[in-house]
């Protein structure tokens, strides 16, 4: 039943083949029997789950069910979810129970999907590799050795290793697209506005966003359809109708216009990987599609531009944990400012102290201009280039990650290193643009993923690209070894 | 541009967090090699150049000013670390 994806778990409960209760149960036991492998979920909600699962087999059996009626998922413990803990994987929010549901767990419970539970992440989404959570690194299925990526690991981990049929995720520099590539996995990051943020614990509000983690590029869509909506509650959401995401999955590809950036083919990028991403581009070209060489050439200061700007945001953010309101208090503190200070401190982990730092010092008096103003100028010049770009071409394509996934520890040392893991994916959101990733094959019997970025609220075109390729090839149905 | 142990103090002030004299010197370090990183875009011309605030250049939108949220304090309050009489518990401040 773990082999289901959503599109056949949809149809399956429909025709009555099984009971939501039934699927639920199943993923609810494995999850109990493996996931002390892979540390990929932080809450498991069984009994909510079960009682979810049993409502949706009474509307299933009225015969008025919205689609997803009865599909469990599970979700990134960044979002906020009435009753339950949710940890966003810090020490801060450790017995933070959620006192209201994010607006897409909100959606979700309306469509009448199951909550499996919370899935592990770098904490407050900071990190590319799942290392930074309170709650201990996740292991990749492909291999055990290595990191999912991240921050979004333990739900690409999760999904990889069959313990949900898909999960929900969020994306500030590619917390969704760097996981899916490592992990194997379809991962898509919609355009910035598309998915209130109401609710999702909140890094650098210019950027981040939520999307999803699937085994396909249909099942992706058909989760956006009800993960999108215009909300109030964020400001910044955009008031938008929301296509039906699955309409053009079945569009030929005669004619689209496929860009490939130079700039994403330079140092630093695996030659195998490389090579991968060549075999995809014949793929598309044998699909009909048409491939243009274009330039972005601002790319190479995408990294430094977001870390200006991601830390300064961090930096506001996180000033509203204070040990006052909720979160974690320190011991008996001699005053106030005592109490800010250590409840901080032991709250947050190395990462998200070294960003909030960075990110005070971005702001501070005197350097403003030189660093958070002009990182602002950098990132219309990034956006410049991507709208110059799409002028002439419908998608433009390339690796998702320089490398397959690494090791543990082989960068907690540098943070440097670890922050050109994203040097392909970071662009997209500074532009605000959608993007996702595919599987394109293996390298060292690791996945390898291939990133697809469209033009504004596009996402309707990536992921009928996406699922072409898929209809064509055969990577995004290759399990991790030894995952049945 | 590179931070020292003062600097690195400063800053840790300003964010209400500690940083110990043995991680003082590991944190300048590492800041510093993030500094360096960011300090590329010195080098690009960026006259004329408007700041991005928003990937949609999107405007504040304004709703009419009615209430539209129900009090809560209850439910808020009860996942705070100390309340009392509906209000939050801090360390004396005024002496």
């Amino acid at each position: 039943m773990h082999q289901f994806t959503i599109a056949e778990l949809v149809t399956g409960l429909r025709n009555k083949d099984f009971s939501s209760t039934e699927v639920t149960q199943h993923y609810l036991d494995r999850i109990a029997r493996l996931d002390n492998t892979y540390n990929s979920y932080i809450t498991v909600t069984a009994d909510i789950a079960l009682q979810q699962a049993a409502a949706a087999d009474k509307r299933l059996a009225a015969g008025n069910a919205p689609a997803l009626c009865g599909v469990p998922i599970a979700h990134k413990d960044i979002f906020c979810t009435t009753g339950v803990r949710t940890s966003c994987a810090s020490k801060m929010l450790d017995k933070f129970i959620a006192p209201y549901n994010a607006t897409i767990v909100e959606n979700y419970l309306n469509s009448g999907t199951v909550m499996l539970g919370k899935t592990n992440m770098d904490e407050f989404a900071m990190g590319s590799s799942n290392e930074t959570s309170w709650y201990g690194p996740v292991k990749n299925p492909w291999a055990i050795d290595c990191v999912p990526g991240g921050s979004s690991g333990g739900s690409a981990a999760a999904v990889a290793a069959h313990l949900a049929p898909a999960a929900t995720a969020s994306d500030t520099g590619g917390s969704i697209r760097q996981p899916a590539a490592l992990c194997g996995l379809t991962g898509i990051k919609p355009t910035y506005g598309r998915v209130s943020r109401w609710g999702m614990i909140a890094f650098a509000s210019s950027l981040d966003q939520a999307g999803i983690l699937s085994r396909t590029a249909e099942d992706a869509a058909i989760l956006l359809n009800d993960m999108a909506s215009y909300d109030a509650k964020d400001s910044t959401c955009v008031e938008r109708d929301v296509p039906d995401y699955t309409a053009d999955l079945h569009k030929s590809l005669k004619g689209l216009r496929i860009g490939v950036p130079k700039e994403y083919f330079g140092e630093g990028l695996n030659p195998q990987t490389a090579k991968l991403v060549e075999d995809a581009i014949k793929v598309y070209e044998s699909l009909g599609a048409t491939i243009h060489s274009v330039s972005l050439p601002h790319t190479h200061l995408a990294v430094p531009a977001y870390y200006v700007i991601a830390p300064a945001e961090c930096s506001a953010n996180l000033s509203r944990f204070d040990g006052v309101r909720y979160g974690h208090r320190c011991e008996n503190p001699k005053d106030l400012n005592d109490l800010y200070m250590r409840s901080r401190s032991e709250g947050f982990g190395a990462e998200v102290k070294r960003r909030i730092l960075v990110g005070a010092y971005a702001l501070s008096a005197g350097y403003y201009d030189a660093y958070y103003s002009k990182a602002q100028k950098v990132r219309r010049l990034i956006k410049q280039d991507f709208i110059d770009a799409f002028a002439s071409v419908d998608v433009i394509l390339g690796p998702t990650s320089p490398s397959p996934a690494f090791q543990f520890g082989s960068k907690t040392k540098d943070p440097v290193a670890m922050y050109l893991e994203d040097i392909y994916t970071i662009a997209t959101n500074l532009a605000g643009l959608p993007g996702l990733s595919i599987p394109c094959g293996l390298v060292d019997s690791k996945p390898v993923g291939l990133q697809l970025i469209g033009n504004f609220f596009a996402e309707g075109q990536l992921l009928n690209a996406a699922h072409q390729f898929q209809q064509a090839t055969h990577f995004h149905q290759q399990s991790a070894p030894g995952i049945e | 541009m590179a931070v020292d142990r003062s600097d690195i103090a400063k800053l840790a002030k300003l964010a209400r967090i500690q940083i110990t004299d043995e991680a003082a010197d590991e944190a300048a370090k590492s800041i510093s090699d993030v500094l360096a990183l960011v300090d590329q875009l010195q080098a690009v011309n960026t006259d004329g150049v408007l700041p991005m605030a928003h990937p949609l250049d999107a405007v504040q939108r304004l709703r009419a000013d009615v209430v539209t949220e129900t009090n809560q304090r209850e439910a808020f309050q009860a996942i705070a670390p100390a309340t009392q009489d509906g209000l939050y518990l801090v360390p004396q401040v005024i002496e």
